[in-house]
């Protein structure tokens, strides 16, 4: 319990225990504290930064997937009205097409009619000619009274 | 020492409080004193080879731990013994920063070192008070005590350390003449340049014992508390020569004595580190 040189001895580590823990104990501690509070931080940030960023990519892609859909929806009316154009012309042609050969059978039938006329024509013209010869072969030369019959007959 | 045969308990307690001291008979040659009285007679140039063996070697056990953690101190995942002495950083830069409101760089270390040296020298209360004295009896070394907190000479030492930081601050940052002001200037105040002289005399007495109490109370109060703890667990020692009830209550005394004691032990290291920040922000604080 004397107060004696233990006092400086002790007085004299002290010095050299807080010089020792100010110099090689304290800094890089500290330091790395530091370094990681600040790597934290960073990192808090970051990972904030990035659930924005989600956010942000969700609302994208839900904006692009209802722009899609109407597009589809767009391409799709579109294809519709085409096919139903597309009936519709072909609708068109084949009755065009039908009325087209409905003429020129008529036409056809037209001709043949006029063939069939004129051959029968040509054949009452010979019948009467025929006919009025026998009756006349007994009063009439053919040759002179050609001409009337021939008016008959196109007459016909 | 439970085999006291030899020893009646008076001789015990003393025998338990004597340090282990070396220094120059008064015959003239040097050596480690025998007795109380030899050590006394010593005078001041004597040292305390067990405070000093204790004290160093808790110091280098605490600055091998940290400095090994400084060492391989990283801003990645902390893991065991890393963890540990961060938690104790943040502790003391917390209480630093609590109340210290200058800017220095010594003031968390020196913090940190008081704070963990006094814990640890207040610690060896808790290794039973026979244990390390008996090792050493039995490798002749008569006189063990192995708390330096025990030691006025190693509490006086680490408060006037501090006293001298703070008249050191004091100085370089009030200058010579604002410390003197402060010395002389307050409490009382006045105009009147005739009491002046006077009121300044009464404010160096007031000021002076305010100033001289700070490291005459942190020293008496840690030797106190430590003194006095040390104490009970050496009576409560001497009942294990008393037969077996005796040693069996001592024993749940002891147990009882040591858990409280782990409050003390704590709180002590943590006062002191405590004014040590205080002291040195008053230090730091200028007066207007």
């Amino acid at each position: 319990m004397n107060i004696n040189l233990t006092l400086i001895a002790q007085l004299v580590s002290f010095a050299v225990f807080v010089w020792f823990t100010m110099k090689f104990v304290w800094p890089p501690l500290v330091k790395a504290m530091d370094e990681r509070k600040a790597k934290i931080a960073e990192g808090l940030a970051a990972a904030e930064r990035g659930q924005h960023e989600q956010e942000l990519a969700e609302k994208r892609a839900k904006d692009t997937l209802h722009q899609a859909k109407q597009q589809a929806a767009e391409i799709k009316a579109n294809a519709e009205k085409q096919a139903s154009m597309i009936v519709e012309e072909a609708r068109d042609k084949a009755k065009e097409e039908g009325h087209r050969q409905l003429v020129a059978a008529q036409a056809e039938i037209a001709q043949e009619i006029n063939k069939a006329r004129e051959g029968l024509r040509a054949k009452v013209a010979e019948l009467a000619v025929l006919g009025a010869e026998k009756i006349l072969r007994k009063e009439i030369n053919a040759d002179a009274h050609k001409d009337i019959v021939e008016s008959v007959a196109n007459q016909i | 020492m439970a085999g006291s045969e030899t020893l009646t308990s008076g001789e015990y307690i003393k025998h338990h409080l004597t340090n282990l001291t070396f220094g120059q008979f008064p015959d003239g040659h040097w050596g480690v004193a025998h007795s109380a009285e030899q050590a006394k007679e010593m005078g001041f140039w004597a040292i305390h080879l067990d405070s000093m063996f204790w004290s160093l070697g808790l110091a280098a056990l605490f600055g091998y731990f940290f400095y090994t953690a400084a060492q391989k101190a990283s801003a990645g995942v902390p893991s065991g013994l890393q963890n540990f002495v961060e938690l104790m950083i943040d502790f003391v830069n917390d209480s630093v920063r609590g109340s210290f409101s200058g800017k220095n760089d010594l003031v968390a270390p020196l913090a940190l070192t008081v704070f963990a040296w006094v814990f640890l020298m207040n610690l060896m209360d808790l290794v039973p008070v026979d244990l390390i004295p008996y090792i050493s009896g039995v490798l002749g070394i008569h006189f063990m005590k192995v708390v330096p907190t025990t030691d006025p000479n190693v509490t006086f030492a680490l408060a006037l350390g501090v006293f001298g930081l703070i008249l050191f601050y004091s100085i370089k940052i009030k200058g010579v003449g604002g410390f003197v002001g402060e010395l002389t200037g307050m409490p009382f105040e006045t105009k009147n340049p005739l009491l002046k002289p006077f009121f300044m005399v009464i404010n160096l007495v007031l000021e002076g014992v305010n100033l001289i109490a700070k490291p005459v109370s942190l020293a008496l109060r840690l030797f106190g508390n430590m003194y006095a703890g040390e104490m009970i667990f050496i009576l409560i020692a001497v009942m294990y020569s008393a037969g077996w009830v005796m040693g069996i209550f001592g024993g749940v005394l002891q147990l009882g004595w040591a858990i409280f004691h782990i409050l003390i032990i704590t709180l002590q290291a943590f006062i002191f580190m405590t004014l040590t920040i205080v002291y040195l922000d008053m230090a730091h604080a200028e007066h207007h």
